[in-house]
């Protein structure tokens, strides 16, 4: 929608209002920084205001105003909270010179239709605002945590040292604990040794069985769907507690009929429940990938002399791969992530990082849980962009125009 | 077929009829297509159906009593229980019988604990009274019902047999009763005591929390899928990976995140604070509580109200609004009747997954929930873990496996399984 909509200059009486609003919007937080809000508010809105006032009456150079209001903002920032302040002043700087001529050169309607009124194009604005809000609350709990699992005390907030970007501030020692912690150690070789295991038994199981479910003629294809998505819309505790009375009787079967070693059965116990919960996901995602899977290749294959396993190695499985693989990653990160099933069928000698977790939130807080937490933010970061190109090699593959 | 002559059905180039050939390769088809659905079939079925389905089981299943004590039950079926009189001594001489041998067994207190959540105190009658009966000799010491009654005067009470003569059944429906606020009593089920109604206002709030969960998420979902769905592709690429990343975020990550917002000492309160828009000594109190709860949540689950909304707003043609548009309609009327019309199958997909997800919580509420944001399974999770009322624990589970399904069978309906999307 490039619409060439002819731009104007606007009139005194509509840009210093504006300007004068977001000047007091801001003023607030120096404001409440220096001790009194309403000083602050007042103070802000009348300098944006003048300042507007000058660019556009006197100085009328973008460049030059630019410039200077990045500047002064960024040393009135630093005089009145330090290095910190500097950085927001210069910030705020960036975005009053920017706002000022965005409003007085009339660019806010460059890229909207030149027939909406001006109500519609407040209307526009006041949604793009509103929208960025809920991004903002989307993405801010996750944001906190990164910098909180740096903090030198042992406190949850941020600290006066790490606001002011001192050095002293921050430390690795949360980091430091986790890697030296036995119990955080073992637990989280747990999760190692069951995530692996549960998804290699889902990913093999799930992409036979997604490639029986794509053939066109399957007897009660929408029951057997049906019963194989259910362990993801099934409640969880649900699930545990089926699987805890269910579990503890094979447990005990196995240990005592047969013998087996008491710490191997829970493993067992819980890799099981785990590859179960992740096989909706493999599901999903390898059908997904099916559906513009060209069966004709297969006959050609077969046409040429390859026998079933060999056409299924040589020609589907490079072609599913990437749907393969990113249901395997949603299994791992199923039971990597997962707390209330392991609570309920596993024992302690299984605890996994989520239990630990788990326990340390709601007995021994401890900040070490801010550190694990940033260590997994980073983790899910690496899965979701892996995620994402193999969905787009898989869209590549099968000829459909990239997303 | 060349030869025009051949009469009769169509033959295949092995000489079988056509249509025989055809069925048997059509049949061969769906056999393969079975045998490698049925591995996963049946370990879903082995390691998550019937684990399930012996839990509905346990909900009714209450082979206990007859069990521990089976002799006594046998008598007390003489035993008239409206009318307000001790059982006879053919009652008491076959229950000393029955807990001698359950003692030897050590069984008497699991029935004690069983009995206990019908009648509060006979946990510990029958580990107390264990110990005396165990030295009674079943021939020479009788007559038992004062040797009984000596030993705790509990057995000299009539609501003592009243109640294992009303537990004595195999199957009860007494852990669905307890489950609805009720109980089972000789004189039929009746309404438990005011101060131990607790569960249908659980029920309800759980229903009526996820409900404002899912309306909150419907809310906040809705400009953003709107945006995403009309922006350039180039740009709402971008801004999905703010709706991905909590997504894939641990969920764990995700509620101890809230935490450290939420609390008295957290970061909102600190902010406020500062701002001065609350006073030091009267910090908000938002985690431990409803409110700590819904905000959780809601942020935890609005991925799922996005997606789904996201896929249903980018099939709608931009030409429909802006033909309203031309004609006359206003920017209200387009949206509400041509726009938001077309976008509702979105709304619904989301809003019956994120209640289906919301209903059967329990990380999150179990940790910013404090006492009043908590939710059934959390109450679940007590009685198996805590209380040890398992019964009880797979009746409540039951309930809402049973909403639950039915919202399940309802989206399947509506959306369809096999269009549900992962990211």
């Amino acid at each position: 929608m490039a619409a060439l909509t002819p731009i104007s200059r606007k009139p005194m009486s509509m840009v210093l209002p504006a300007v004068a609003s977001a000047g007091g919007f801001v003023g607030m937080f120096v404001g409440a920084g220096q001790g009194n809000v309403l000083l602050g508010i007042l103070a802000g809105a009348a300098l944006m205001a003048a300042l507007a006032w000058v660019y556009i009456a006197v100085l009328d150079n973008e460049r030059v105003a630019r410039w200077i209001t990045i500047l002064g903002m960024g040393a009135g920032g630093f005089l009145f909270a330090g290095l910190t302040g500097m950085i927001i002043g210069l910030l705020a700087g960036w975005f009053f010179a920017f706002y000022i001529f965005w409003l007085f050169e009339g660019r806010y309607r460059r890229k909207l239709l030149p027939y909406l009124t001006g109500r519609q194009v407040f209307w526009h604005y006041a949604f793009r605002v509103t929208c960025g809000a809920i991004f903002v609350f989307l993405i801010t709990p996750i944001l906190v945590v990164l910098p909180l699992s740096f903090n030198a005390q042992d406190f949850f907030t941020f600290t006066p040292e790490m606001l002011r970007l001192d050095p002293e501030g921050y430390s690795l020692k949360h980091y430091r604990d986790f890697f030296t912690n036995n119990e955080w150690q073992r637990s989280f070789k747990n999760s190692l040794i069951i995530a692996p295991i549960a998804t290699i038994i889902s990913v093999t199981l799930g992409t036979l069985a997604a490639i029986g479910l794509s053939q066109s003629h399957v007897p009660g294809r929408r029951a057997i769907m049906g019963i194989l998505i259910s362990p993801m819309i099934v409640p969880l505790i649900i699930s545990a507690t089926g699987m805890f009375f269910f579990y503890s009787d094979i447990g005990r079967f196995l240990e005592g009929t047969l013998g087996m070693n008491k710490n191997f059965v829970g493993y067992v116990k819980v890799v099981l429940a785990h590859a179960v919960l992740g096989i909706p996901f493999v599901i999903i995602t390898v059908t997904a990938t099916l559906v513009g899977f060209d069966q004709s290749l297969t006959r050609a294959a077969a046409n040429m002399g390859a026998g079933p396993v060999r056409t299924f190695f040589k020609i589907q499985m490079p072609l599913i791969l990437p749907g393969v693989i990113s249901g395997g990653l949603f299994a791992f990160i199923t039971s990597f992530d997962e707390v209330v099933v392991v609570l309920f069928v596993g024992s302690a000698s299984q605890k996994t990082l989520p239990w630990q977790m788990f326990t340390g939130l709601r007995e021994q807080i401890s900040p070490t849980i801010l550190a694990v937490a940033t260590i997994l933010v980073v983790l899910s970061i690496a899965l979701l962009t892996t995620v994402e190109l193999l969905r787009r090699r898989s869209e590549r593959l099968r000829g459909l125009t990239p997303a | 077929m060349t030869d025009a002559t051949q009469s009769g059905p169509m033959l295949a180039a092995d000489g079988t009829p056509l249509k025989k050939s055809l069925a048997r390769s059509l049949r061969r088809r769906k056999l393969r297509a079975l045998a490698l659905i049925s591995p996963l079939l049946l370990f879903v079925l082995l390691s998550f159906v019937i684990p399930i389905v012996s839990m509905l089981f346990r909900s009714v299943e209450n082979g206990i009593v007859s069990q521990t004590i089976p002799l006594t039950v046998v008598e007390l079926q003489n035993w008239d229980a409206e009318g307000g009189e001790l059982p006879n001594e053919a009652v008491y001489a076959a229950f000393t019988k029955d807990m001698l041998a359950a003692i030897e067994a050590k069984q008497h207190t699991r029935l004690g604990s069983r009995l206990n959540y019908e009648k509060t105190g006979m946990s510990s009658m029958f580990r107390r009274s264990g110990r005396q009966i165990k030295k009674l000799d079943p021939e020479a010491d009788a007559p038992f019902k004062d040797k009984l009654i000596e030993i705790h005067d509990g057995w000299g009470d009539v609501d003592t047999w009243r109640t294992i003569k009303t537990h004595a059944v195999p199957i009860t429906n007494g852990y669905f009763l307890n489950a609805v606020d009720m109980r089972r009593t000789p004189e039929g089920a009746q309404a438990q005591p005011d101060d131990k109604k607790i569960l249908i206002k659980l029920f309800g709030r759980t229903l009526m929390m996820s409900l404002i969960i899912t309306g909150s998420c419907v809310l906040l979902a809705y400009p953003i899928s709107y945006l995403l769905a009309n922006l350039p592709m180039r740009i709402s690429n971008l801004l999905m990976i703010l709706v991905l990343l909590p997504f894939w975020t641990s969920l764990l990550v995700r509620t101890s995140a809230w935490k450290v917002m939420l609390q008295q000492q957290g970061v909102i309160n600190e902010t406020l604070v500062w701002l001065g828009l609350v006073a030091d000594d009267a910090r908000l109190v938002i985690i431990n509580n409803q409110f700590g709860t819904i905000i959780a949540m809601t942020h935890i689950l609005l991925p799922f109200m996005i997606l789904p909304m996201y896929s249903v707003m980018q099939t709608i043609p931009p030409t429909y609004t802006r033909a309203a548009k031309s004609m006359g309609a206003t920017n209200w009327t387009t949206f509400w009747r041509i726009y938001f019309p077309q976008s509702i199958p979105g709304i619904g997909a989301g809003s019956i997954l994120v209640f289906i997800l919301a209903i059967g919580y329990y990380i999150t509420p179990e940790i910013v929930g404090g006492t009043k944001g908590v939710f059934i399974s959390n109450r679940i999770a007590y009685h198996i873990s805590s209380s040890l009322n398992w019964g009880l624990a797979a009746a409540l589970g039951t309930i809402l496996l049973v909403v639950v399904l039915v919202l399940y069978w309802a989206y399947d309906k509506i959306v369809g399984i096999d269009n549900v999307k992962l990211g």
